[in-house]
């Protein structure tokens, strides 16, 4: 986009101001190469998501924001319902919580780089990857409704993982006022054999080493050291969040005019927060962030069970677990007021600063461990929300590279073989049921996600805190 | 078949994050046949899959395009929850209603080689049209 048009307010930090039927500025987080590569359509689209009623402060784009669906992906905007404010299907997306989490190993390179093929192949036997994979766990009604309202919770309960695990999730791992009764029954059909599994796409599961330290400070309370292993969990809630953001949208669309909204694109179809329609969704979509923490925190369990047969020194504790994808009522001060307001994240990770009530008190002093997704053959990054964050974008960051080519284009550019044999000379390994999902997502399709990051810290959303680059990377 | 074979086609079109399906043919039902072959083709080559077994849809839409929304949601839940693919539709559309069969085949890993699921259709450059030739199109995003 044409960085003519915004106005300058600090390091990354543009502002295109309101005009005609914006209700407030848009915020936009880039460096002016990143800038430069927006495509129009996102600020478009961003510029709409100011216009809707109920919107508070600034509609923000984090500076991995691209195309999506009525809401920019990598994009933030809060809702205040006492003035109206609405809930959109689209501003969530339809992976619903699709998160990020991040389990410690205790291992350093060298005694991975011992099994490293053996731990790959027998990652990618026993964790469920690609369309057409089914868990070993199959849920009845009864159990879909406790999982629909217990989340990561009700997965430790049944055995998947530890107590501890709790605490460093979202939310302490359960999702409040989830409204099974809200999900349709095709939503809870479609997930019924989908429980443990990764998906695909861009849907990963990485072994990975700590490469680099930019804090030290945040990096030990976070535990990570230059050489540890970490594993990183790419993915989110399935069928069923699919489902549902796919009868919501329908929904939202059909019964716009009833609520008086007339939208400028049919995909920002959203409810008033206060309407039955709204609160329907926000109760599904609750659900449905619960079963994303409990997909992760399944998943966490088969990749222990894996560690334990080529590693069994190694503890797997969780770092942290985030969502991406997600609404949520919190507390912000907006110009020195106390605010209930609905945050929308659509591809944007939630970063709380240092200090913040809900995180676990072992995290409390370093702020919110803010997990970025690189490709396959790059890096990733862990990040700390900052204190900054909140008067800047409602405690937002960004959430990973985000694409720089399309599907089509570089299924057309790339052979998958020769992507996996490439990274294998690097040292990476990929498995993977699908060539094409592999060239689909090869490296060079995305964004140059380092770019991403030091935007995100220069302008103040999150503090770089390690780098982490792939050992081994399980597609789905 | 609703529309000829020599006038139908398919073809998948760019875009940011995801991919786009369309679908072109002499009849509105033709184009939406062709857009469900489209459909199929982002998961895997239709022409590995056998239209061995039938499964009857039905939807309706408040328009055409809603109801094309409809429909290739209609296919994406119907593969999800028969671990199925399908390589041949059949469509009749009577006003607001849609009636289908669709023909495929349980997935094999091995034999079909899926690269990736989709996750529904959106309403991103949705476009059912006859244009001034009197082919129709019938067009929108899916989510990957």
């Amino acid at each position: 986009m044409d960085a003519k048009r915004l106005i300058e307010r600090g390091p990354c930090h543009w502002e295109l101001p309101a005009t005609g039927m914006m209700r407030v500025p848009v915020a936009v987080f880039a460096s002016e190469t990143l800038l430069r590569a927006m495509d129009d359509k996102s600020v478009e689209q961003a510029v709409n998501v100011a216009s809707l009623p109920g919107i508070v402060g600034a509609s923000c784009m984090m500076p991995d924001a691209h195309w999506g669906y009525g809401f920019p992906i990598g994009g933030v905007a809060a809702f205040d319902a006492d003035a109206g404010g609405v809930v959109s299907a689209g501003g969530v997306g339809f992976d619903i919580s699709c998160g990020v989490r991040c389990l410690h190993t205790g291992l350093r390179r060298d005694s991975v780089l011992g099994v490293q093929a053996h731990l790959a192949d027998s990652l990618f036997k026993h964790i469920p990857a690609g369309l057409g994979s089914t868990g070993a766990i199959h849920l009845n009604s009864q159990h879909m409704h406790d999982m629909l309202t217990g989340g990561a919770k009700w997965a430790v309960a049944r055995g998947w993982g530890t107590e501890a695990d709790l605490e460093r999730i979202e939310e302490r791992g359960q999702m409040l006022h989830a409204k099974p009764g809200a999900v349709s029954e095709q939503a809870k059909k479609r997930q019924r054999d989908e429980m443990g599994t990764l998906g695909s796409g861009n849907h990963y599961l990485e072994v990975q080493e700590v490469t680099q330290v930019f804090d030290a400070v945040i990096a030990r309370a976070f535990g990570l050291t230059l050489g540890d292993v970490v594993v990183m969990i790419h993915c989110g809630s399935r069928g069923l969040g699919h489902q549902i953001g796919t009868d919501y949208l329908s929904r939202m669309v059909e019964e716009a005019p009833r609520h008086g909204l007339s939208l400028p694109d049919r995909e920002l179809a959203c409810a008033p927060i206060r309407s039955d329609l709204g609160q329907e969704y926000l109760g599904a979509m609750r659900a449905a962030i619960n079963c994303a923490l409990a997909n992760r925190q399944i998943l966490t369990q088969l990749v222990r069970d894996v560690f334990a047969r080529h590693l069994p020194a190694a503890k797997l504790p969780l770092l942290y677990d985030v969502s991406h994808n997600t609404c949520k009522l919190e507390t912000h001060v907006v110009a020195g007021h106390k605010r209930e307001l609905y945050v929308h994240r659509k591809g944007a990770t939630r970063a709380f600063g240092p200090g913040h009530a809900d995180l676990p008190e072992a995290l409390r002093g370093a702020g919110q461990p803010v997990l970025i997704g690189g490709s396959m053959g790059t890096a990733s990054y862990v990040l700390a929300g900052t204190a900054a964050s909140e008067a800047l974008a409602f405690s937002s960051a960004c959430h990973g590279a985000g694409r720089a080519m399309s599907r089509h284009q570089a299924k057309k550019t790339w052979q998958g073989a020769q992507v996996v044999d490439e990274l294998a000379g690097r040292g990476i390994l990929i498995r993977s049921p699908s060539a094409r999902g592999v060239a689909e997502e090869a490296p060079g399709a995305y964004k140059d996600v380092t770019a991403v990051v030091d935007a995100a810290e220069a302008a103040g959303l999150a503090l770089k805190v390690a780098r982490v680059e792939p050992l081994i990377c399980i597609k789905g | 078949m609703a529309a000829s074979a020599k006038t139908a086609r398919w073809e998948h079109f760019e875009h940011a994050a995801d991919i786009g399906v369309r679908g072109i043919a002499a009849s509105k039902a033709g184009a939406f046949e062709q857009a469900a072959l489209a459909l199929s083709a982002v998961i895997a080559d239709p022409a590995r899959v056998a239209p061995l077994i039938r499964v009857e849809i039905e939807c309706e839409g408040q328009d055409d395009e809603m109801l094309l929304v409809r429909w290739l949601n209609a296919l994406v839940y119907e593969m999800a929850v028969r671990s199925m693919l399908f390589s041949r539709f059949d469509v009749a559309i009577n006003g607001s209603r849609l009636r289908a069969v669709a023909s495929g085949e349980p997935i094999s890993v091995q034999r079909h080689r899926p690269a990736v699921e989709v996750k529904g259709a959106t309403f991103t450059a949705l476009h059912v049209a006859q244009g001034s030739d009197g082919q129709w199109t019938a067009q929108t995003v899916v989510d990957v």
